[in-house]
C-alpha cells in the first residue's frame, strides 16, 4: 500500500513533466497539423539552458530559492521561445505549401542539427548540479514503507496544474486563444479576415516552446542530471500523450501525460523496468485501435 | 505582340542590411547560451565558461552570410525571369533523366573492377546499395502508397535477426534463409498493418515509429533470444553457391576452385554484385508491380482515398498489400546486412536509421527510383566525406536535410512533375 502511493506521486510528476511537453505538441499539431519533431529537442535545449543559468546564479551568489528559481525559469523561457520562433521560421514556414512529408523531413533534420549542435558546443557529458529544492514531507509509514513527497514534486504538480488553467484561458478566452483556433479550421478564411496566420503561428511556436522550457528547468531541478540526449526520448513520449488525450485537446495532452507517467512509473515498480516504453507503446496502439480519435478528442469527420 | 518583360527589383542596399542586422541579433540571442556561454565540470561542480570570440565570430558569419545570400538570391530571381524567356513555350521536362539512370547502372556494374585494389571503395558502394534498396523498398510504402512508416527498420532488424539467428542457432545457408526472412517480415508488416492502417496519416506514423522502438526494446532486453545489447557474432558469410571465401585448403574455396590466388577482396567484390542484384531484382520488381492493378490501386489511394472507397475498392487491403511489400522488401536488405556485417546488435536498428531511410526516400523525391539513388548515396558519402572533421559531420547532416527540403520540397527527382510542361515564361 505504501509502495502504491508512493508510485502514484512520482507517476503523477512524471506525467506532469510529459503533460507539459504534450501541451506544445498538442498546440503545433492542431495549428500546422504536423508531428513537430524538434519540440522534444527545444525540451532538451532548455533542460541545458536551465544547468547554465543556474550554475551562474550560484557563481553570482544569488541561492535564495524562489529566486533563483524565478530568474531560471524566466530567462530560460525568453531564449527557449527564440530557439521555437528560430525553428518555425527555418524549418517549416519556407515549406507552408510543400508536400505534407516535406516539413516531416526537414524537422527531423532540424532535431539531429539541435542535438548535435549541443553536444558540440556544451559537451557530450552528463551534467550534475547541486540540489535546488532538497528535503520534502514524510506523508507516514503504511506497511513499513514511508512514503515521500519531495518538494520539487509538489513544485512540479503546482506549476504544471498552473499553466494549464492559463493556457486553457488563453486559448478559451482571449483573443490570441480565438485567432489561433480559427487558424486550426481554416487558415485561407482567416488571414481573408485580416489575422497574420505566419505571426500567430509562430506564436503558437513560441508558446510551445516556452511550455517545454517549464519542463526543462523542472527535470533539470527535480533529477539534477540532463545531457544533450534527453530529448528524443521525452519528445516520442509526450507525443504519445497527446495523441493519447486527442490531439489538439489541451486537457487530454495533460491526460495523456498523466496516464504515461503512471503506467511508467508502476510497470517499472511492479513488472519490469526494461519493458516500461513497450507498455507505453502497446497502450498508444490499443487506444488508436478503439478510440482512434485519442480520449478526448473529437472525432474528426472526413469531407470530400 | 512583345511580351510583358519582368524585371526583379530587388529591395534596395539599406534594406538588406537591416535584414542581415537582425538576423545578426538574432543569431546573438541564439548564440550567448550555446556558444558564448558553457559550463564546464571543474572538480566534481559545474562551473561556467566564456567563448566570447567564438559568439562574435558566429554572429558576424552569420551576419556576412545572410547578407551574401540575399543578394545571390536576388541575383538568381533576375536570371530565373530572364531565362525563362528564351526557353521553348513547350518542352520535355528533363529527357536526360533516363540516360542519367544507365549510367548510374553501368557504372554501378563496373564499379568494383574500377576500384579492385580499393576496398573501401567497394565497401562504401556497398553500404550506398543497401540503403538504396531499402529505399526502394520503403518507396513502396511511402512514395506508391502514402503511407508514412517511421518504423521501417524493425522490418530490416527483422531479416537481419532471423538470418543471424537460424545461421547460427540452425546452420542456415543466406540463400535458404533469404525468402524465409523475407516472408516473416511481411507476416509483421500484416500483423502491425491490419490494426493500425485505417489510421490516419499521421497516427500511422507514430504508430508505425511505436512499433520500431517495440521491436528494439525486445532486442535489447529479450537476452536468451536476442543476445541482448551484445547481439549476435559469427554469423557466417554468404558462399559462392557452396564454395567459401577462406584461405583454408581442406575443403574446396572459391579461390582454390577456380585455380586463383585467395584475396580477401573476392568477398568484398561477391558481396558487392550479391546486394547489386539484389537491389536491381527490387527495382525490376517494383516497377513491374506499379504498372499492374495493385500497384495502380496503390497510387490511387494515395491521391484519394475517400474516391477509391466510393469506387468500391477495399482500401484496407490495398494499403495492407503496399505494407507487406516494403516489409518483405525491408527483411531481404536485413538478411543481407546480417551477412554482410557478420555481427549484428540492437545498435543497427535504432530510430535515426529509420529516420535516415526516410529521408533518402523523400529526399530523393517520393515515388521516385533514381530519386532514392541520388539521396542514398548523398545521405551516405556526407558523412564519409566528413571523417575528417566528424565532430561536424551529424550536425552538417541535419543541416543538409532542412536545406535540401527547404529548397527542392518535392525532392531532389521529383516523380510527380509532368513529363511535358508548359514554359508560362516564353514568349508567345
Amino acid at each position: 500500500m505504501g509502495q502504491l502511493i508512493q508510485q502514484l506521486i512520482n507517476g503523477l510528476t512524471l506525467g506532469a513533466v510529459y503533460g507539459l511537453i504534450a501541451l506544445g505538441y498538442t498546440m503545433v499539431y492542431g495549428i500546422i497539423g504536423m508531428i513537430n519533431f524538434a519540440h522534444g529537442d527545444i525540451y532538451m535545449v532548455a533542460a541545458i539552458m536551465a544547468v547554465t543559468v543556474l550554475t551562474l546564479l550560484g557563481a553570482a551568489g544569488i541561492t535564495a530559492v524562489p529566486l533563483a528559481l524565478l530568474i531560471t525559469l524566466v530567462v530560460v523561457i525568453l531564449f527557449t521561445a527564440i530557439y521555437g520562433w528560430s525553428v518555425e521560421r527555418v524549418a517549416y514556414r519556407p515549406l507552408r505549401n510543400a508536400p505534407r512529408l516535406a516539413p516531416l523531413i526537414s524537422a527531423i533534420g532540424m532535431s539531429i542539427f539541435l542535438q548535435n549542435m549541443v553536444q558540440l558546443t556544451q559537451g557530450a557529458r552528463v551534467k550534475p548540479i547541486h540540489a535546488l529544492l532538497p528535503g520534502g514531507f514524510e506523508l507516514g509509514t503504511i506497511d513499513g514503507f514511508t512514503v515521500h513527497l519531495a518538494y520539487t514534486q509538489i513544485m512540479i504538480i503546482v506549476v504544471t496544474v498552473a499553466l494549464l488553467v492559463l493556457f486553457t484561458w488563453l486559448i478559451t478566452r482571449t483573443s490570441f486563444g480565438r485567432q489561433q483556433r480559427a487558424c486550426e479550421q481554416d487558415r485561407t478564411m482567416t488571414a481573408l479576415l485580416g489575422i497574420n496566420v505566419d505571426r500567430t503561428i509562430s506564436y503558437t511556436f513560441m508558446l510551445g516552446a516556452g511550455l517545454a522550457a517549464v519542463a526543462g528547468v523542472m527535470v533539470t531541478v527535480y533529477y539534477g542530471v540532463v545531457d544533450f540526449s534527453i530529448g528524443f526520448v521525452a519528445g516520442i513520449k509526450a507525443f504519445t500523450a497527446a495523441v493519447l488525450g486527442g490531439i489538439g485537446s489541451l486537457p487530454g495532452a495533460m491526460l495523456g501525460g498523466l496516464i504515461i507517467g503512471m503506467i511508467e512509473s508502476f510497470w517499472s515498480a511492479y513488472l519490469s523496468p526494461e519493458y516500461k516504453d513497450v507498455a507505453t507503446f502497446v497502450l498508444l496502439i490499443l487506444v488508436l485501435m478503439f478510440r482512434p480519435s485519442g480520449l478526448l478528442g473529437r472525432p474528426e469527420v472526413e469531407k470530400v | 505582340m512583345s511580351a510583358y518583360v519582368p524585371v526583379h527589383q530587388g529591395p534596395g542596399f539599406a534594406a538588406r542590411i537591416k535584414d542581415a542586422l537582425a538576423v545578426a541579433m538574432l543569431s546573438l540571442m541564439l548564440g550567448i547560451p550555446m556558444i558564448g556561454l558553457h559550463t564546464v565540470d571543474s572538480g566534481g561542480a559545474l562551473s561556467i565558461a566564456t567563448r566570447w570570440p567564438w559568439l562574435a565570430l558566429f554572429v558576424g558569419i552569420m551576419f556576412g552570410g545572410r547578407l551574401a545570400m540575399q543578394f545571390a538570391l536576388d541575383h538568381f530571381k533576375l536570371n530565373k525571369a530572364r531565362r525563362a524567356q528564351k526557353r521553348p513555350a513547350v518542352r520535355a521536362t528533363r529527357p536526360w533523366l533516363k540516360w542519367l539512370g544507365y549510367a548510374v547502372l553501368g557504372f554501378s556494374l563496373v564499379l568494383p573492377i574500377a576500384f579492385s585494389g580499393n576496398r573501401y571503395v567497394v565497401d562504401t558502394a556497398t553500404t550506398v546499395l543497401i540503403y538504396v534498396m531499402l529505399g526502394w523498398g520503403l518507396n513502396v510504402v511511402v512514395g506508391l502508397a502514402g503511407l508514412l512508416d517511421l518504423g521501417y527498420v524493425a522490418f530490416y532488424a527483422v531479416g537481419a535477426y532471423t538470418y543471424g539467428l537460424l545461421s547460427t542457432h540452425f546452420g542456415w545457408g543466406f540463400w535458404q534463409t533469404l525468402p524465409v526472412a523475407g516472408a516473416l517480415a511481411a507476416t509483421f508488416g500484416i500483423i502491425l498493418g491490419w490494426p493500425t492502417l485505417r489510421l490516419r496519416g499521421d497516427y500511422l506514423a507514430i504508430v508505425t515509429l511505436g512499433f520500431g522502438e517495440i521491436i528494439r526494446l525486445i532486442l535489447v532486453n529479450w537476452t536468451d533470444f536476442s543476445g541482448g545489447p551484445n547481439g549476435i557474432g559469427q554469423i557466417p558469410r554468404p558462399t559462392f553457391f557452396g564454395l567459401p571465401f577462406s584461405p583454408d585448403t581442406d575443403t574446396p574455396t572459391f579461390a582454390t576452385f577456380f585455380h586463383i590466388e585467395y584475396a580477401a577482396e573476392h568477398r568484398v567484390i561477391f558481396l558487392y554484385y550479391v546486394i547489386l542484384a539484389l537491389a536491381l531484382l527490387t527495382n525490376l520488381f517494383v516497377s513491374r508491380l506499379r504498372k499492374l492493378p495493385v500497384g495502380i490501386a496503390w497510387e490511387a489511394v494515395r491521391e484519394d482515398e475517400v474516391a477509391c472507397k466510393a469506387l468500391g475498392m477495399n482500401v484496407t487491403n490495398i494499403k495492407l498489400s503496399a505494407f507487406a511489400i516494403g516489409a518483405m522488401l525491408g527483411g531481404f536488405a536485413g538478411v543481407f546486412f546480417a551477412a554482410r556485417q557478420g555481427f549484428i546488435s540492437p545498435e543497427s536498428f535504432v530510430f535515426s536509421e529509420s529516420a535516415t531511410i526516410l529521408a533518402i526516400v523523400v529526399l530523393g523525391g517520393m515515388g521516385s527510383q533514381l530519386g532514392v539513388v541520388v539521396a542514398a548515396i548523398l545521405l551516405v558519402l556526407l558523412p564519409e566525406l566528413g571523417r575528417d572533421f566528424s565532430e561536424y559531420r551529424m550536425l552538417l547532416f541535419g543541416a543538409a536535410m532542412i536545406l535540401i527540403m527547404v529548397w527542392r520540397p518535392g525532392g531532389l527527382i521529383a516523380s510527380r512533375e509532368p513529363t511535358v510542361k508548359l514554359n508560362k515564361g516564353a514568349q508567345a
